[in-house]
């Protein structure tokens, strides 16, 4: 299985939930493709749910960071939900897990933006 | 080499496919030599990032070139060698990710991530052409 992507709003944040595998190829391209397009339609708080994704490959990092950069860029924000201990420590790894605000309860991370 | 166990001894196209599929025997192969959940999640990172490397930046997806993988196991060491045939690159020309103006540059972490999941990653000029990548993970003492 490749990755899965559904959004849904809650309080005027655009909610990701993403399921599977970010990786070179039609995972991270479809995240790419998906974020392009919120931010070209002003949807700029933006919540990745992470928590059904146990595999992020450098590429998929990358989406993450584009991702993160593109919709700060635009006046917004993205933050990551649910981190799986492998996602995490991938980002502790790279560094990039002070960089990302990163949250465990939905809750708490709506109320965030 | 002398008492290595060959596990796999691979020449693979140069398309993604070939990304999951050397990944899927390598694992294979490495559930077999003994390792662990979690050392496979980590060898399986590593050789998906060495083949990335080597099927889009070494022999950029160019369908009369291969990627060459030998697996072997040898008294404590399990030795991944993916080999492609490329153009080469220089290891210490590649930035350090880790360098504060380099964390959010989209590219450029295959490498490092490969020295974080296996115990010794060595990288070297194939001859003829292109680029060797040594992979090793040392297994664990039974217990």
């Amino acid at each position: 299985m490749s990755v899965k992507l559904n959004t849904r709003e809650v309080g005027g944040v655009t909610v990701v939930d993403v399921e599977g595998r970010i990786t070179l190829g039609e995972g991270s391209s479809a995240l790419r493709d998906l974020i392009k397009d919120l931010v070209s339609k002003g949807q700029i708080k933006v919540l990745l749910n992470l928590s059904e994704v146990n595999y992020i490959d450098s590429s998929g990092i990358g989406e993450l960071v584009s991702g993160f950069t593109n919709v700060a860029n635009a006046g917004g924000a993205m933050k990551l939900l649910g981190l799986t201990k492998r996602v995490k420590d991938l980002l502790q790894i790279t560094k990039l897990y002070t960089v990302f605000d990163v949250h465990e309860e939905e809750k708490h991370a709506l109320a965030s933006f | 080499m002398d008492n290595a166990q060959i596990l796999l001894d691979h020449d693979y196209p140069s398309t993604l496919d070939s990304v999951d599929a050397a990944e899927a025997e390598i694992l294979k192969a490495a559930q077999s030599a003994g390792l662990d959940e979690d050392d496979e999640h980590r060898i399986g990172m590593a050789v998906r990032e060495c083949m990335v490397n080597a099927v889009v930046h070494g022999n950029r997806y160019n369908r009369n070139k291969f990627v060459h993988v030998g697996v072997f196991k040898q008294d404590d060491r399990f030795t991944i060698r993916i080999t492609d045939q490329g153009e080469g690159f220089e290891v210490q020309e590649v930035p350090d990710p880790l360098q504060e103006g380099n964390l959010l540059r989209h590219s450029g972490r295959g490498l490092f991530l490969m020295g974080a999941f296996m115990d010794e990653v060595k990288v070297r000029k194939a001859q003829p052409m292109g680029t060797e990548v040594v992979l090793v993970k040392v297994l664990a003492p039974p217990q």
